[in-house]
């Protein structure tokens, strides 16, 4: 896609990120642009770095109550209150990323959960997140003490802001040295490895960007509804986030974005009827993974920017058959107990180093 | 060619979901925000909502000219959906009171958002005697009971028999933690003491390590601080693991129809209870439940009676004062005694706690029942004054003073 | 002795009673941590839907008692039977579609099936538990002493021992057993030998789902059957599995067993940290042995 096409999609899209409050709910929009940022933190680590976290709703919900605590019993500003809450989930991304990164695929997932579940039970129990109450009635305060944040609209576009500050990073750092070696590392370790890159460390550092971008969004979304609860930091968040991702398109620079919205209006459209938000989410789970991998932006893109190539969108490496150990169609069974076999030869070379 | 079919219907996506959010001026709606799946679905549910649209039927259907509707949504006992549902309620949807909001927690949540907004919100299943305490709210009434009434209550009544030592078994929340409080505080002014208590998550399945510590604490009375499905759990495996018959009494601290008729009275004869509504206590209950009965093959709670009651005399309210502002609707409300075929000689305090007369029961032995629903037999009428006796003092800062 | 530790000992029936207590959960743990290791060992499918498949043994039990007048005992063998089928089905349709993909897909498909099962099942029957009564041979309690044992509960213990090590038996020692251990290994060369891989992954993905419903029979009396029973249990249990390692079945075991105890004596000492400890130990197993306790250094 050409620069300038960039630039005028982006301005397109701020511009009616501006005038959206006017149409819609701002707290509708106020909730989609924290998702929507939650969702992209995710997806850095997911569709750039390779690595599928499970527990990504512990760095939300963590800085969710830092914020809500610091905000309204020690009685600092907002924009303190970010600070600290990220910082939080930032150190909180160090502790799990050096726990996990030993590990790749799966295992990373299960332990990137269980880590995350750990984070939950101590919300619970913790005395000052109030536990099933959670903390309520936080105050927003005044932005840098003149900016009056309780004002609704004054509120959506200091979210907005935010959100772009954000997203910017994210974009910064994908279009950066840093980000080269990322991917890099994403499509052949081993070769990573052999150039001497020091992979591990890329990766945490990958890790403790991403925990601390989904900090920012937890910040956000404790200011904005003035309540963290125990859902912030829930299994089915962290899932809902894999979902969000899934279906605007892992890898994609809006897919997360699209995502976030389409699955923040289900559950707001659909909250009056029960358990059918979980089942629809279900089944769009189900379907995106059998049929629908490139999620909506990635299917929709070569339309949008042109036959030149539909973006690397492939959650995978083994999709694309790259570096990863699948080739083309053996049998079904030794593809997977084969592939897995030699994948952990790989992850085993990098442990005996 | 396609950026501008694509953009276009994104613009299309855009206006539809804004007209989706348009409102409806000509109705007034009344929320049911209440527990529909959970452990308190039996208590107020969708009981609630049935007894909510009674109301309004019984009342006309119209208030000041406009069409009342009646809406729901299912909370799931927590807080933050709860405060969503409301806010989206009072702002794009335009309704004017929510009721039953049982549950503390959420309770306690959409009322920071009734006092933001001004709206009436009208409690009748949770129990947080903080509701008019600490965060006591203007336009909010804490309609039905509270865990002050039910310390004074069954607590102050199983102490008085002989119950001095204590052991609390309590939901992890603000409901269970403010029953524990308000009761310890009779407890003691009863000569009583507290030996020990330990705090179980909501809607927990398997109280067996729980009742273990309680049993080695040696308390005379084992006080279960939860309700519904909780209380049942506790109260079966209590059986279970011989916890009665070791010489302990479990004192079920809320108890409501419904958790009786699921235990059975072959395992809850003998529990003394607090309730403000019993549907056999004398004709005018009896002629109400009926149609209730009718409409629902269950009897009510004393939440789902106190939709009732609440609506309609929300709607008299509006009718009386012509209007829909949150604070004449109160004021007009403070103003009179409240009395029906549920609240007998209520008063409005300042405060916003409804006191009214309470009543307490005990469970019937299988003996005596003549019904699959005559449960209770009435053992004292406790008047309002004595019932919403404060055990700490006035503590919501509007109305010291 | 611990005073230094501002710690109060226990009177010491407590102490047995919360260990008895956790031996109780504990089997759940090495139950269900069996039939996840058994799948990953075959599949390297990480199996989310293990709780929800948990849940619909339950709830297969609870239908068979109070639509067809079926009771605890046929239950026993119809639920985890009938349960099984059904994943056989599931692995039929979704998960072969899948297998040739990189393995996390596994994973989101099954956490997709999990909660589109646990939606169903909640949307029907709300989320507070149904009923099922201990069956009449096993009501009571013995009293052992320190506390009074229900005997239901000790049945639990005493029936998941035996199919723990019956399984475990069946996979180490037997010549099925060796075959399945052999397509782990290297299946294309199994299945020149004439053995039927594919068919006996579907199998195995069903005797796995089996197991699963089987405990789910078992829990049914204890801890009301409800949809989001396994929701919870789920996480603990994938804990279980990593410290044992992922595809060793005597680890499962073991650690399920033992993690159980842990937990239990958490609960006497400081209550706070029950539920966080087995996910402590998780963290420091992956620190000091990464492949897990039992696990083979891949």
């Amino acid at each position: 896609m050409k620069r300038r096409d960039v630039w005028i999609w982006t301005a397109a899209l701020i511009g009616l990120a501006l005038v959206a409050p006017y149409f819609l709910y701002p707290v509708f929009l106020m909730q989609g642009l924290c998702m929507a940022l939650f969702a992209c933190a995710f997806d850095l680590l997911l569709g750039y770095v390779g690595l599928l976290s499970f527990g990504h709703a512990a760095f939300m919900g963590s800085a969710a109550y830092i914020t809500s605590h610091v905000c309204k019993v020690w009685g600092l500003p907002p924009e303190l209150g970010i600070l600290c809450g990220v910082a939080v989930a930032a150190a909180l991304g160090v502790v799990f990323g050096a726990l996990a990164i030993r590990r790749q695929g799966i295992y990373f997932a299960m332990i990137t959960l269980a880590l995350a579940q750990m984070v939950a039970f101590y919300a619970l129990e913790a005395p000052f997140t109030g536990g099933e109450d959670g903390i309520q009635g936080v105050p927003r305060g005044h932005l840098f003490g003149v900016i009056d944040l309780g004002h609704t609209l004054t509120m959506y576009y200091f979210v907005l802001v935010m959100f772009l500050i954000g997203f910017g990073i994210i974009a910064r750092t994908i279009h950066s040295p840093f980000g080269q070696v990322i991917k890099a590392i994403r499509e052949n370790e081993p070769r990573a490895i052999s150039l001497g890159y020091s992979v591990d460390r890329y990766k945490l550092m990958a890790f403790v960007l991403s925990a601390a971008l989904a900090g920012l969004a937890g910040a956000m979304k404790a200011l904005v509804f003035q309540f963290a609860a125990l859902t912030d930091v829930d299994w089915t968040t962290s899932g809902e986030v894999v979902l969000m991702t899934l279906v605007g398109g892992v890898g994609t620079s809006l897919g997360p974005i699209v995502g976030a919205f389409i699955i923040v209006a289900m559950d707001n459209y659909l909250a009056q009827t029960g358990s059918w938000v979980t089942i629809i989410e279900g089944i769009i789970f189900i379907v995106c993974v059998l049929t629908f991998r490139r999620g909506i932006v990635g299917v929709l893109a070569p339309y949008i920017v042109g036959a030149r190539g539909a973006p690397r969108t492939a959650m995978l490496s083994a999709e694309q058959g790259s570096a990863s150990v699948v080739t083309s169609a053996p049998a079904r069974i030794s593809e997977a107990n084969g592939g897995n076999a030699r994948r952990s030869g790989d992850a085993s070379t990098k442990t005996h180093k | 060619m396609r950026r501008v079919a694509v953009a276009a219907f994104s613009a299309a996506i855009w206006l539809l979901m804004g007209a989706a959010q348009a409102q409806t001026p000509d109705t007034i709606k009344i929320g049911v925000l209440a527990d529909m799946s959970s452990l308190y679905a039996d208590l107020g549910g969708p009981g609630s909502v049935t007894a909510a649209q009674m109301a309004v039927d019984d009342f006309g259907g119209t208030a000041l000219g406009k069409k009342v509707e009646i809406v729901s949504a299912d909370h799931q006992n927590k807080p933050d959906i709860g405060a969503s549902i409301a806010r989206q309620w009072f702002d794009t949807d335009g309704v004017q009171m929510i009721t039953d909001l049982t549950t503390s927690s959420v309770a306690l949540a959409v009322q920071e958002v009734a006092r933001q907004k001004n709206k009436v919100i009208m409690i009748t299943g949770a129990a947080s005697s903080d509701l008019t305490g600490k965060a006591c709210a203007p336009t909010a009434i804490h309609y039905a009971y509270d865990t002050t009434a039910l310390a004074n209550g069954t607590g102050g009544a199983v102490v008085r028999a002989g119950g001095k030592t204590w052991f609390f078994i309590t939901a992890d929340y603000a409901f269970g933690h403010s029953l524990q409080n308000d009761t310890s505080a009779v407890v003691e002014a009863n000569g009583g003491k507290v030996v020990g208590s330990v705090n179980v998550p909501l809607n927990t399945a398997d109280f067996s390590s729980y009742l273990l510590q309680a049993q080695a604490s040696k308390a005379q009375i084992i006080g279960l601080a939860n309700a519904g499905g909780d209380t049942i759990n506790s109260i079966k495996q209590a059986a279970e693991f011989g916890i009665v018959k070791g010489g302990q009494k479990l004192a079920g601290l809320l108890l409501f129809i419904s958790d009786v008729h699921s235990l059975g009275l072959q395992t809850a004869q003998g529990l003394e209870l607090t309730s403000s509504f019993y549907w056999d206590l004398d004709d005018q209950t009896r002629a109400w439940s009926k149609k209730f009965f009718d409409k629902t093959g269950k009897e009510p709670t004393m939440t789902q009676a106190g939709v009732y009651s609440a609506t309609t005399h929300y709607l008299e309210a509006i009718k009386a004062t012509n209007s829909i502002d949150g604070p004449t609707i109160i004021k007009y409300l403070q103003s009179k005694p409240i009395n029906d075929f549920m609240i007998r000689n209520g008063h409005l305090q300042p405060d916003g706690s409804l006191v009214h007369d309470m009543y307490l029961f005990e469970v019937k032995s299988p003996a005596d029942s003549k019904g699959p629903w005559d449960l209770y037999k009435l053992i004292a009428k406790i008047p309002g004054d004595e019932a919403y006796k404060l055990p700490h003092g006035e503590q919501c800062p509007a109305a010291k003073g | 002795m611990l005073s230094w530790l501002h710690v109060a000992m226990p009177p010491a029936p407590l102490f047995f009673a919360q260990l008895l207590v956790g031996l109780i959960n504990g089997s759940f743990y090495a139950l269900l941590s069996l039939g996840l290791a058994i799948i990953f060992g075959l599949l390297n499918i990480i199996n989310f839907a293990h709780g929800a498949q948990y849940m619909m043994g339950a709830f297969c039990a609870w239908f068979l008692l109070n639509w067809l007048g079926i009771g605890y005992w046929p239950a026993l063998i119809i639920a985890p039977v009938t349960v099984g089928i059904v994943g056989i089905v599931t692995e039929r349709l979704l998960l072969r579609q899948i297998a040739h993909l990189d393995h996390l897909y596994g994973l989101l498909l099954t956490f997709g099936l999990a909660l589109v099962i646990q939606g169903l099942f909640r949307q029907k029957y709300g989320s507070s538990g149904l009923p099922y009564t201990i069956p009449d041979q096993l009501q009571g309690a013995s009293n052992l002493g320190f506390m009074f044992l229900p005997i239901y509960r000790g049945w639990v213990i005493v029936a998941s021992l035996v199919v723990c090590l019956g399984t475990w038996f069946a996979i180490e020692r037997t010549r099925l057993g060796a075959y399945l251990r052999a397509a782990t290994e290297n299946a294309s060369l199994v299945q020149a030998f004439g053995i039927n891989v594919p068919r006996m992954v579907t199998l195995t993905y069903g005797a796995g789902v089996a197991l699963a419903a089987l405990a789910g029979v078992l829990a049914a009396p204890i801890y009301q059957v409800s949809p989001l029973m396994g929701s919870n249990l789920i996480i603990v249990v994938f804990a279980v599995v990593v410290i044992g390692g992922m595809g060793s079945i005597l680890g499962a075991i073991i650690s399920g067993f033992a993690l159980g105890l842990i937990e239990g004596l958490t609960k006497v000492f400081y209550p706070e940290a029950s539920n966080t400890v087995i996910f402590a130990i998780m963290a420091l197993v992956l620190l000091v042995k990464p492949a897990g306790l039992f696990g083979r250094a891949t």
